[in-house]
C-alpha cells in the first residue's frame, strides 16, 4: 500500500511537469539567452536598443497607466457584480452566465466587436448622428484623440476581462460561512459594516488570486489594443510582436518578453507580499 | 548567431503535425507567400497550375511564418516544398542558405522574353540566378469617383503632381469638411514602400543617398501638408480598399493588389491612376514576385515544371485576368480583361510610361534587415508627422541609424541613388 502511494502522486503529476518543462521552461530559458545575445557573447545591445527607440516609453507609459487604470475598476466592478449573484435566489444561473459571456470570447474577438461599436463607420457614430449629436463620422481611435482612444481601450478590456475577476470572487464569496454574518446582523452590524469587516477581509485569498491573475493579463495586453489602435497606443506586448514580426528582430522582441515578464514577476511578489493572509485568518 | 535555436524544435512539430508532412515521390509543393486569400489561391489550383504533369499541391502561408519555415526546415535537414514564391524582398534572406541558384532554369527560360533587368533582380546582389521573375504589380493611386469635381483647375489625374494632390485633399477638407486622402500606414500597411519608392524619389531623386538632404527636408515639409489633408484614422489602415468601399477615404495610395477589390467590386465608382510626379520626377516601384527552388528540393524536376508552366505567356496572361497580377514576360493583356483589372492595368501602364517615370527598385542586400529598413522611414514619419519633431534635428538623428544599417549590411545602392562602392553612404 504504502509503496504504491509512495509513486503515484509523482506519476501523476509527471505530464504536466514534462509538459511545463519542454513548452514553457525551455523557451523561457532560449528567450532569456536569444534577448542576452547579440553579435559576439553575451552583451546588453539589444536592451540598449529597446530602451532607446522612439516606443520604449511610450509602451511602457501606456501599459502600466492601463494597468492601474483597468485592473482596480475591474476588482470594484467585480465585488460590486459578485455580490449582487450571490444575494440572488431565482435566475442566478442566467445572471452569472451572462456575465461571464465575453469569457468565452477570445480577446482579438472581443477587440474587433468595439471596433466594430467605435470606428468612424461604427455603431456609435451611426447612433450619435442618427440623434442629431454630431456633425459627421468622427474618429475617437486615431493617435490625434490618444484620451478617446484610451478610454476605448479601458471600455472594451473592462468588457473582456471583468468576468475573470468576477468568477474567481464568486468562488471566493461561497467560501464565507453565513454564520459569521448572521452573528454579524445579530449585534446589530450595517450591511456595509458587515461587507467591510467580514466579507472583504476574508476574501483575501480570493482577491489576491484575481489581482495577480489580471494584472499579470493587464501587462500582456495586446490584442484588443492591436485591434482599436493598432500601433497609434504602443504597448509593450504590441512592441515584441512589432520587433518579431516586422522588423524581424529576435533579440529585441526577446528583450521586451523578459521586460515583461520581470515586471509580471514583480507585481506578483507584491501581491503575494501585501495580500498575506495567515491561515488561521481562513475561513 | 542570433539565430534562434527553437527554430529546429519548430521544424519538428511542423513535420509531425503540418499538412506537408506526406510528401510523395511524384507531389510537388509549392508554397507560397503570393495569392494567399482562398479566391486567389483556388484559382491557383484551379486554372493557373492546371496542365503540368504530376501532382502540384498549391500552399499558401504569411511572410513572416514563411519564412520561419525555410530557415527550420534548412536546420532541421527535412525540406517538404519544391518550390517556393514570394516577392524579391522575402526571398533575400533565404540566400544563400535555403536556396539553391537555378541558372539552369534561367537557361532553359530565355525565350520567354523576361527583360534582363527584371532577369538581374532574380540574382539578389549574387551572380547566380537565385529566382525566376513570376509576375509583377506596383502601387497606384484610386479615387472614388465623386472626388474628382474637387481637382484643382488644370490638374489631371495622369500627371498628377504632389502639390496638386494636397490641393486636392485640401479642396475637399473645405467643400466636405472631411479629411479623405487615405494613406496604408496601419501596423501591416505599406507605407514604408511609399517612402521608399515614392515619396523620397520624387522629393529627391534617391532613398539612401539623399535621406537627409535640402530637398528631403523639403519633401517632409510637403509631407507635413499632405499629412493635415489625410483622414487621420490612415494610422489604422493597411489594405485601403476597406477605407475606399466604405466611402471613408475617397483618394488612397496602395499596392494594386490592396486595392483591386475595390475596383473589382465597384468598377464603375472608382478610378485608378499612377502616383503623383515630385520636383525629381514620378517616382514610382515595381514589386516582383520570383519563384525559387529551396536547398535539397525533394522533387526538383517536379519544380522545374511548375515554374516552366507559370512563365508561359498564356499562363501569365491568365495570372493577370484571374488574379490581378501582371505579366513578367512580353505579353499583350487581352481586350475582355473584367473591368477592375482593366483599370488596374491601365494605372499600372500609365505609370511605367509615365514621361517623368522614375523607377526605383526594391532594397537589395539588405538580407533579414529589411524590416529595421522600414522602420528607419516609419520612425521618421512618425516623428515628423505624427509627432511634429524639426525636421532637420530628426534626419540627422534617424540618418545616423540608416547609415550604421547600411554599413552593417554592407548593401551597395540600388536605383535611383547612384551605384555606390561598397555600403550605401548617407550624405
Amino acid at each position: 500500500m504504502s509503496a504504491r502511494t509512495s509513486w503515484i502522486p509523482y506519476a501523476l503529476i509527471a505530464p504536466s511537469v514534462v509538459f511545463l518543462g519542454a513548452l514553457f521552461i525551455v523557451p523561457l530559458v532560449q528567450t532569456i539567452w536569444l534577448s542576452f545575445s547579440a553579435g559576439e557573447g553575451p552583451s546588453l545591445d539589444n536592451y540598449q536598443r529597446m530602451a532607446s527607440d522612439l516606443n520604449f516609453t511610450l509602451a511602457v507609459k501606456n501599459t502600466f497607466l492601463l494597468t492601474l487604470v483597468v485592473v482596480p475598476l475591474q476588482v470594484v466592478l467585480a465585488l460590486g457584480m459578485a455580490t449582487m449573484v450571490t444575494k440572488l435566489g431565482k435566475g442566478r444561473d442566467l445572471v452569472l452566465w451572462v456575465l461571464t459571456i465575453p469569457l468565452g470570447i477570445s480577446d482579438l474577438a472581443a477587440g474587433l466587436a468595439w471596433l466594430a461599436l467605435l470606428q468612424n463607420t461604427g455603431y456609435l457614430n451611426s447612433a450619435l448622428y442618427a440623434l442629431g449629436l454630431i456633425q459627421g463620422p468622427t474618429g475617437w481611435l486615431s493617435q490625434e484623440t490618444p484620451v478617446a482612444l484610451f478610454f476605448a481601450v479601458v471600455l472594451a478590456e473592462l468588457w473582456r476581462a471583468t468576468a475573470i475577476v468576477l468568477v474567481i470572487l464568486i468562488a471566493g464569496l461561497q467560501l464565507i460561512p453565513k454564520e459569521f454574518a448572521e452573528a454579524a446582523e445579530i449585534f446589530g452590524a450595517k450591511p456595509w459594516t458587515r461587507f467591510t469587516r467580514i466579507t472583504l477581509p476574508l476574501l483575501k485569498p480570493s482577491l489576491q488570486s484575481a489581482l495577480i491573475l489580471r494584472t499579470v493579463l493587464a501587462f500582456e495586453v495586446f490584442a484588443v489594443v492591436y485591434a482599436l489602435g493598432g500601433r497609434n497606443f504602443p504597448v509593450l506586448a504590441g512592441e515584441a510582436y512589432v520587433w518579431q514580426n516586422d522588423n524581424q528582430n529576435y533579440g529585441v522582441a526577446a528583450s521586451y518578453a523578459v521586460l515583461i515578464m520581470a515586471i509580471s514577476l514583480a507585481a506578483t511578489s507584491i501581491y503575494l507580499r501585501v495580500l498575506r493572509t495567515s491561515p488561521e485568518q481562513l475561513p | 548567431m542570433t539565430r534562434p535555436v527553437s527554430l529546429r524544435a519548430i521544424a519538428v512539430a511542423a513535420a509531425l503535425f503540418g499538412g506537408l508532412s506526406a510528401a510523395q515521390a511524384q507531389e510537388t509543393i509549392f508554397y507560397s507567400t503570393q495569392l494567399r486569400p482562398i479566391e486567389e489561391a483556388t484559382k491557383v489550383r484551379e486554372v493557373l497550375l492546371k496542365g503540368i504533369p504530376g501532382k502540384v499541391t498549391y500552399v499558401v502561408d504569411e511572410p513572416p511564418a514563411f519564412a520561419v519555415r525555410m530557415k527550420a526546415e534548412t536546420q532541421a535537414g527535412k525540406r517538404t516544398a519544391s518550390v517556393v514564391g514570394a516577392l524579391h524582398g522575402e526571398l533575400q534572406p533565404h540566400v544563400p542558405d535555403d536556396l539553391q541558384p537555378i541558372d539552369d532554369v534561367a537557361a532553359k527560360l530565355t525565350d520567354r522574353g523576361i527583360p534582363a533587368s527584371l532577369m538581374d533582380l532574380g540574382k539578389l546582389g549574387t551572380s547566380q540566378q537565385q529566382y525566376i521573375p513570376w509576375m509583377q504589380a506596383t502601387y497606384i493611386m484610386v479615387a472614388n469617383k465623386e472626388a474628382l469635381q474637387y481637382l484643382p483647375q488644370g490638374a489631371d489625374v495622369n500627371s498628377l503632381t504632389y502639390e496638386q494632390l494636397q490641393q486636392w485633399g485640401k479642396n475637399i477638407v473645405d467643400k466636405t469638411g472631411q479629411r479623405r486622402l487615405g494613406l496604408p500606414a496601419g501596423p501591416t500597411g505599406l507605407l514604408p514602400r511609399f517612402f521608399q519608392g515614392y515619396f523620397y524619389p520624387s522629393f529627391t531623386g534617391g532613398v539612401v543617398t539623399t535621406f537627409k538632404s535640402a530637398d528631403a527636408e523639403a519633401g517632409w515639409n510637403a509631407l507635413k501638408e499632405l499629412w493635415a489633408v489625410t483622414n487621420p484614422n490612415s494610422t489604422n489602415y493597411n489594405f485601403m480598399q476597406e477605407p475606399l468601399l466604405a466611402g471613408e477615404v475617397w483618394i488612397a495610395w496602395d499596392h494594386i493588389a490592396r486595392v483591386k477589390e475595390a475596383l473589382a467590386l465597384q468598377p464603375d465608382q472608382f478610378v485608378a491612376f499612377p502616383a503623383p510626379a515630385g520636383p525629381k520626377g514620378r517616382g514610382y516601384m515595381p514589386v516582383i514576385a520570383g519563384l525559387a527552388i529551396p536547398k535539397d528540393a525533394p522533387n526538383r524536376a517536379g519544380a522545374v515544371a511548375v515554374i516552366e508552366h507559370l512563365t508561359k505567356p498564356e499562363t501569365q496572361l491568365a495570372t493577370a485576368a484571374e488574379v490581378g497580377f501582371f505579366p513578367v514576360v512580353k505579353a499583350e493583356l487581352p481586350p475582355d480583361l473584367a473591368p477592375g483589372i482593366k483599370a488596374l492595368a491601365g494605372a499600372v501602364d500609365a505609370t511605367q510610361n509615365a514621361k517623368d517615370a522614375l523607377v526605383s527598385l526594391l532594397p537589395v542586400g539588405l538580407g533579414a534587415k529589411g524590416g529595421e529598413f522600414n522602420k528607419v522611414y516609419m520612425d521618421t514619419f512618425q516623428r515628423i508627422v505624427l509627432r511634429n519633431e524639426p525636421v532637420k534635428d530628426v534626419l540627422e538623428a534617424q540618418a545616423k541609424v540608416l547609415d550604421a544599417l547600411m554599413k552593417e549590411t554592407d548593401a551597395p545602392c540600388w536605383a535611383p541613388d547612384k551605384p555606390s562602392q561598397g555600403a550605401c553612404p548617407v550624405q
